[in-house]
């Protein structure tokens, strides 16, 4: 399982991290591949630290434990850089990609160290300008497919909006802004 | 052709429960298998099946509720986890005695105490004599087929019996994999109509269920059960003959993996099986011959077909997700251990239990095992059979 990559992402209860590690697994099931989106459980609340994985594959995943050594991190609220060790395992071949404005300096020495790729994104500026409202997921979903390449812009655009269709048959006008979230990340994710 | 999909065990299990449209539905929601009842409610609301779900105040009365159902003649299905398994206790016995062939999904829990919502089989082992027969699942593939196959098997003339089908909570219930789903149509003709012998609502026959049972006939019927059991071995082989011309999938008692030539070997169940196929190929790729069997059927339990396919093996490592608390061995290493002795097959086995209370269980935690399997064979020396997995250090003392 040489393809396999590994994701780990860190949010907080409620800003649907879980939800974006099962579109990711969506979308990359989509391109053919195979795939495993799982939330760690513990005492769901909202704000309390949580954690989502994602497995993807050209071949058959067999493994179901946790993981320890990502390819890929993602992590949706920057103030669980000061409580969480996000970068824990994290291969340096890989890159973490964090929703934040804080400075590099700041960055670097908060992820001790981490010699991998840092990218950061303002999900908070992207999503209040594309939805009117605070919901980090959908652009940190389009900046790690990004940062990591899983597939194609345009693939991702088009998959989502079949999904959103899917997802959101309820309330369609949400549909056009969470696109757009899409559109914008895919352009401000930068390595600092 | 199959349909490619991506669900979560949960989703997986009630996707096969919309399939099958059974009569009657009736369940009480436990963490972590409530999305199962969740999900096919909503298939009932909307149309989709036309089943009596009962929404019950309880889990004793869930299984009642599917007592009742199946001994009026009708097929009845339900799904619950760890405590609820333990609420339905006196009537899980009674399901099984008045041989009611209800289909449970059981997505495996700690049972509290402490307050515990994550996996092991607990639950599981606690019903392990009751009279089910019980199929356990790696993958939300396998929860879904061997749903599709359960009421084959449990309504057999020669069999039956309730019959419940185990996946592991968290770990495969709200994981979202790749599956391939049968076609509504072949779903229906596979499992087909339910037309019992004998049942309450058939005016030309009346008939008494569940009456008073004393010493004169209570063991001929305890002893026709335990003939059912058996029974039960060679049709779950038949029905998954058949799901395999149906969907290429093929199925036994257990799976062997890389089992044939291997030196040293684990047995376990369920989604850890997953994890040590991973560990198999990473030891099979520096030389180390390791190997997998993987428990399928669990009740009937097939310890001769399991004695001669371990028969060849150095040293095995047997993995209980859930301690007896006797001081002796989980009981899968028990029934593992007295099944070799009785067919004659010594290997050296030593039993670890692992996982419990949802504690996660890493490649690494199943590389050491054969770690400690290569040295037991080197060494020729087993200095405690009975050991942790996984168990934090300042606990071993």
């Amino acid at each position: 399982m040489d393809n396999l990559i590994e994701i780990r992402w860190h949010g907080r209860g409620g800003q649907g991290a879980k939800t974006a590690s099962l579109l990711l697994a969506d979308a990359a099931f989509n391109t053919g591949k195979y795939i495993q989106g799982f939330p760690e459980y513990g005492p769901e609340r909202m704000g309390a630290p949580l954690t989502a994985y994602n497995r993807i594959s050209s071949t058959p995943i067999t493994i179901h434990s946790n993981i320890y050594e990502p390819d890929y991190v993602v992590v949706v609220d920057d103030t669980l850089l000061e409580s969480v060790d996000v970068t824990a395992g994290l291969k340096e071949t890989g890159a973490i990609v964090i929703n934040t404005t804080k400075s590099a300096d700041y960055l670097r020495s908060a992820l001790k160290g981490y010699k991998g790729d840092i990218y950061t994104i303002n999900a908070r500026k992207i999503s209040e300008e594309a939805l009117g409202k605070y919901f980090p997921n959908t652009p940190m979903l389009a900046a790690i497919v990004k940062v990591s390449g899983i597939m194609t812009d345009e693939a991702l655009l088009e998959d989502m909006k079949d999904s959103f269709k899917h997802k959101f048959a309820k309330k369609p006008e949400v549909i056009d802004g969470n696109m757009k979230a899409l559109e914008l990340a895919l352009k401000e994710v930068k390595k600092i | 052709m199959s349909i490619r999909e991506r669900l979560s065990g949960n989703e997986a299990a009630a996707t096969a429960m919309k399939q099958i449209n059974p009569d009657v539905v009736a369940a009480f929601p436990i963490t972590p298998s409530t999305e199962i009842p969740q999900y096919f409610s909503t298939f009932v609301a909307n149309g989709t099946v036309d089943t009596e779900f009962v929404a019950v105040e309880s889990e004793h009365s869930a299984m009642s509720a599917c007592i009742g159902a199946e001994a009026a003649g009708a097929r009845a299905m339900t799904a619950t986890s760890a405590n609820g398994l333990s609420l339905m206790w006196e009537m899980i016995y009674i399901a099984s005695s008045l041989r009611l062939p209800i289909v449970l999904s059981l997505v495996n829990r700690a049972v509290s105490g402490p307050l515990n919502i994550h996996c092991d089989h607990s639950d599981a082992m606690g019903v392990r004599d009751s009279g089910w027969i019980m199929l356990f699942s790696e993958t939300n593939q396998e929860a879904y087929d061997n749903t599709l196959m359960a009421h084959r098997i449990a309504e057999h003339k020669d069999v039956m019996l309730p019959l419940m089908v185990c996946q592991d909570g968290f770990i495969t219930s709200h994981a979202i994999e790749n599956i391939e789903l049968v076609e509504d149509d072949k779903v229906k003709e596979f499992v087909g109509e339910y037309h019992p012998e004998h049942y309450l609502l058939n005016k030309e026959e009346p008939i008494a269920v569940g009456p008073l049972d004393l010493q004169a006939y209570l063991f001929e019927h305890k002893a026709q059960q335990a003939t059912a059991m058996k029974n039960a071995k060679q049709v779950i082989l038949d029905v998954s003959k058949d799901f395999e011309k149906m969907t290429g999938r093929s199925y036994g008692l257990f799976e062997e993996y890389k089992l044939e030539d291997a030196e040293v070997a684990i047995v376990c169940m369920n989604s850890t099986a997953g994890t040590t196929k991973f560990v198999v190929d990473n030891l099979r790729a520096e030389g180390i011959k390791a190997g997998l069997l993987k428990i399928r059927v669990f009740r009937p339990f097939p310890g001769e077909e399991i004695a001669k396919a371990l028969s060849h093996i150095k040293a095995m490592a047997i993995l209980d997700r859930a301690d007896s608390l006797n001081a002796a061995g989980g009981a899968l290493f028990e029934d593992v251990t007295s099944s070799m002795y009785v067919n004659n097959v010594h290997v050296p086995a030593i039993n670890y239990v692992y996982g419990i209370g949802g504690r996660d269980t890493k490649a690494d935690d199943i590389k050491s095992v054969y770690m400690d399997l290569l040295d037991i064979v080197k060494t020729n020396k087993i200095d405690n059979p009975y050991r942790y997995l996984g168990l934090r250090k300042e606990a071993q003392k």
